[in-house]
């Protein structure tokens, strides 16, 4: 859309970014940061087992305590965030846009091609997601990308489902037809009558599916197809850990609120990306 | 006479968005008698719907009612807690909304939907609700008033709808009844058999009603007094016939004005139709939904053997009721729906069905513009977005020559340049309608397929668009297929009109002879549908006739028999149904579809019925 790049000043007047929208944002940034820098700033190394005891409280030398073992939990979590947001992230990056692509090309193409797709993704929701990912882990083993798949393809059926029936509902409008009598290929149209509509609903999707992905991640971890030891994503740093909940260790405090923190940073961040001020065909 | 309704120094303010508060209407004040029915008339954004809801307490979200006094009988309608107004809504004022369709439960049986309210506030037992209810379908003309409270609405027509659901607003005797716009979704020949129920209910139980409409002439029969409001204020406010012969004020004037189909038509005489070459040639054009039978035609036809020629630069009109096919044939020519059978060619080359086989060439050359501007218009693009992409797409025009056609097309449709800055969801109705035409300039098109373009606009707004689209085709010598079913717009601005009934055209001729008698039957039925401007029209209209209103529009079938058959009161019995129409040229150059003889459609129509009844079979 060439306009768009005629007219910058009058572009950028429009975007403003809430306070909440920031603070998700900061916190987003933040632990990607962490992800990436992380064996630069762990103060130890993630197997590392110190002299301080099992499940010791917060001290100078560990801010955030020692897990079951006598390990760092500071050193462990920054070392978990490269699973956590890096695994998690990217596998519900790949779902949303695999689901929404999908979704788009079903309800632009219709006909036999919705149908078998649909059909597919349906009997899909079926499998246990559990179940799927041990298959599939036993049989290619639990390598990081492997993992990443796995879970992006779990999350795959769930937001084609959502982003085909907005695409459906976008589809029959009459500017669409209108496209489509000017000439215009479908890509066209999906890209750029269809997508812009349903870009925020998706995008909410998207913040809730990030959830389940962490939640899911861990439970196989949990399972010992996910992470291996010593590594450990948060979730499983808070399972390893769940025996200190009784005396209130940090150890499984700590990794818990690292998790919220990371969703609610996400979903703040999504809730209040800058709206345009126009409407879109959902209604926003 | 007491007063049922006064209202006083009423003031309703809308927040926006800084929060601060917009008066939308403005110290109003007026009074309805017993048995009187008083119309607020207005554009939209006039404020009549505001005041009709006021009146009943309820304000809009995002409105409040600021100031002023609602007396309803002895009760002060501003001052009632909640719990009262509950009580008093449904009871003593009930309300007939504009779509019958959106007010009903579509999975609950009619009759239980129409006592619903009076059992609610416990007015009566379920059995004598039911036998009350029963009566007043009888009132209203509907067809099995014992059964069809058994229906859904679904199986039901749309103006049988709207009589069922004054039915449940007349149930609990109310003290008034207000009616919003009740008749506006409506087909002018359904309109026609509501009009006469509403009219003949309210006359007989004597109810005291206040209409809402933005129609002059629908009002002009309905009405006893007329408030005529703008931008929240009152206009003027009379007695019906006092307002429309001798209106005081200048505003009601250009309402007249905008509402006379003679007087629009009186600016397109004086040109003919060009003599230029064909532009769209199309004949034996069959279209429909489903797939397509042994036979070659679809499983259910809309459109059957039609076929019809554009010169360039005139106006072709197509003429019918909802569910006629004239949107069909917009979608068939741009290729949004493959034609079963039948050529479209421009220029004197053929068209393929589908829209994918034609060069850009030649989908520039036809462009669509729809009715509802709203849905025409992407949500998520700014006009200048919108604008932009047929210039780029066709033209392939970018960057700063873009950026001037674009403020150049907004003009031309007068519209500010600082709009392209702007979201569809900021403008106006009329504004955004305008939008739509300037894309479809944007392609500089041949011929222009304007889908009800107007139908959707107000009365002052439309006016002004159709006198947009009689300019641009003088400047740039563009064609229009113009769709509409009102047959006064068709009238002022088309130099040819088909009339299409049920998938087939019935008529097509030229403006000044078609539409005029002697004509084809369906023609004459909606001629005579159109409420005029006079006070008892309504009460004028013969038997026969609303008999042919009452029957309701059918659809395609697969015969080849007059489609309009079924409901013609001319029919011949044993012919129409046996027979084919022959094609006949009429003396005035039009050419029909009918088994009747020219002579025998000039008696009925011209005021000597008995002699064309008295045919029984072909000579």
């Amino acid at each position: 859309m060439s306009t768009l790049d005629t007219v910058p000043a009058l572009r950028a007047r429009r975007i403003r970014v809430s306070p909440s929208g920031t603070a998700g944002l900061a916190v987003v940034a933040f632990w990607l940061l962490v992800a990436v820098a992380g064996p630069a700033i762990a103060p130890f190394p993630p197997g590392h087992i110190s002299d301080a005891g099992v499940l010791a409280p917060i001290s100078r030398a560990f801010p955030m305590g020692t897990d079951y073992l006598g390990r760092d939990v500071l050193s462990r979590i920054v070392w978990g965030a490269r699973y956590t947001v890096g695994v998690a992230l990217l596998a519900t990056a790949i779902a949303s846009f695999t689901g929404t692509a999908l979704g788009l090309c079903a309800a632009a193409r219709g006909g036999w091609f919705d149908s078998v797709l649909s059909r597919i993704l349906d009997a899909f929701i079926s499998m246990p997601s559990k179940m799927f990912a041990l298959v599939i882990v036993s049989a290619f083993g639990s390598a990081i990308p492997v993992l990443v798949v796995t879970l992006a393809v779990i999350y795959v059926p769930g937001c084609y489902r959502l982003s085909r029936s907005m695409a459906i509902n976008i589809n029959a409008m009459d500017f669409i037809a209108v496209a489509r009598a000017r000439g215009e290929r479908t890509f066209y149209i999906m890209r750029h009558e269809i997508l812009p509509n349903m870009v925020l609903p998706v995008l909410t999707d998207f913040g809730l599916r990030f959830v389940f992905v962490v939640l899911l991640l861990s439970g196989l971890s949990f399972l010992g197809v996910g992470i291996q030891p010593p590594n450990a994503d948060w979730g499983s740093l808070v399972r390893e850990n769940i025996e200190g909940l009784r005396e209130g260790a940090p150890a499984v405090i700590m990794p818990a609120l690292m998790i919220a923190s990371l969703t609610i940073g996400v979903n703040l961040l999504i809730d209040n990306l800058p709206q345009r001020r126009g409407a879109t065909a959902e209604g926003h | 006479m007491a007063d049922v309704v006064r209202v006083e120094r009423l003031r309703v303010v809308a927040r926006d968005e800084r929060g601060g508060e917009t008066p939308i209407v403005k110290d109003i004040g007026f009074a309805v008698a017993r048995g009187e029915v008083v119309a607020l008339i207005g554009e939209s954004g006039s404020g009549k719907t505001t005041i009709a809801l006021a009146i009943m307490g309820y304000a809009r979200p995002g409105c409040r009612i600021s100031g002023g006094r609602i007396r309803v009988g002895d009760t002060d309608v501003l001052s009632l807690p909640p719990s009262a107004l509950a009580s008093f809504r449904g009871r003593r004022v009930t309300y007939v909304p504009q779509s019958a369709a959106a007010a009903f439960n579509p999975s609950r049986r009619l009759l239980a939907q129409v006592v619903e309210g009076a059992r609610i506030h416990g007015l009566m037992p379920r059995v004598e609700a039911e036998r009350k209810a029963v009566e007043l379908f009888r009132a209203l003309a509907l067809p099995d008033p014992e059964t069809i409270g058994r229906r859904f609405p679904h199986q039901v027509s749309g103006g049988q709808l709207q009589r069922l659901i004054a039915a449940m607003a007349l149930l609990s005797d109310p003290e008034l009844v207000i009616l919003d716009e009740p008749t506006t979704a409506l087909d002018v020949t359904t309109q026609i058999e509501v009009l006469r129920a509403f009219k003949k209910v309210v006359r007989e139980r004597g109810t005291t009603a206040i209409y809402v409409s933005h129609d002059l002439a629908v009002v002009a029969q309905m009405a006893d007094r007329i408030v005529v409001l703008r931008n929240g204020e009152i206009q003027e406010q009379g007695m019906t016939g006092q307002v429309l012969d001798s209106p005081a004020h200048e505003y009601t004037h250009s309402l007249l004005r905008a509402a006379d189909p003679e007087r629009r038509a009186r600016r397109a005489d004086g040109r003919d139709a060009s003599p230029e070459a064909p532009l769209l040639q199309v004949s034996g054009l069959t279209a429909g939904y489903g797939g397509i039978g042994r036979d070659g035609l679809p499983a259910v036809p809309v459109l059957r053997d039609v076929g019809f020629t554009i010169r360039r630069g005139s106006v072709l009109g197509v003429i019918g009721e909802s569910g006629c096919g004239k949107s069909t044939l917009a979608r068939v020519i741009a290729g949004l729906l493959p034609a079963a059978l039948g050529v479209v060619s421009l220029n004197g080359a053929s068209l393929t069905a589908n829209v994918a086989g034609r060069t850009r060439d030649q989908l520039r050359r036809i462009q669509i513009v729809f009715q509802m501007a709203d849905t025409a218009l992407n949500p998520a693009q700014t006009v200048g977005a919108i604008l932009a992409r047929p210039l780029a797409f066709y033209h392939g025009m970018n960057g700063e020559a873009q950026r001037r056609r674009i403020a150049e097309l907004l003009a031309m449709v007068r519209l500010p340049p600082r709009l392209a800055d702007r979201y569809p969801s900021e403008l106006s109705g009329g504004q955004k309608q305008r939008v739509n035409l300037a894309r479809a300039l944007a392609a500089e098109p041949d011929l222009i397929l304007c889908d009800e373009v107007t139908s959707s606009l107000d009365t002052v707004v439309g006016a002004a668009v159709l006198e947009l689209l009689d300019e641009l085709r003088r400047e740039l010598g563009v064609a229009y297929l113009f769709i509409s079913h009102d047959v006064s717009t068709v009238r002022a601005i088309c130099d040819q009109v088909l009339i299409l009934y049920a998938g087939r055209i019935v008529e097509f001729g030229d403006r000044r002879s078609i539409l005029r008698p002697p004509m084809h039957p369906y023609s004459d039925l909606l001629v005579s549908s159109v409420p005029e401007l006079r006070l008892g029209w309504l009460d004028g209209i013969g038997q026969a006739h609303l008999a042919e209103a009452a029957h309701g529009a059918i659809g395609a079938d697969d015969a080849e028999l007059c489609s309009f058959r079924n409901r013609c009161a001319m029919r011949l019995e044993g012919i129409c149904e046996a027979e084919p129409p022959p094609t006949r040229i009429l003396g005035k150059g039009t050419r029909i579809l009918c088994h009747r003889t020219e002579q025998e459609l000039a008696w009925a129509q011209l005021g000597d019925p008995a002699r064309a009844a008295n045919r029984e079979t072909v000579p």
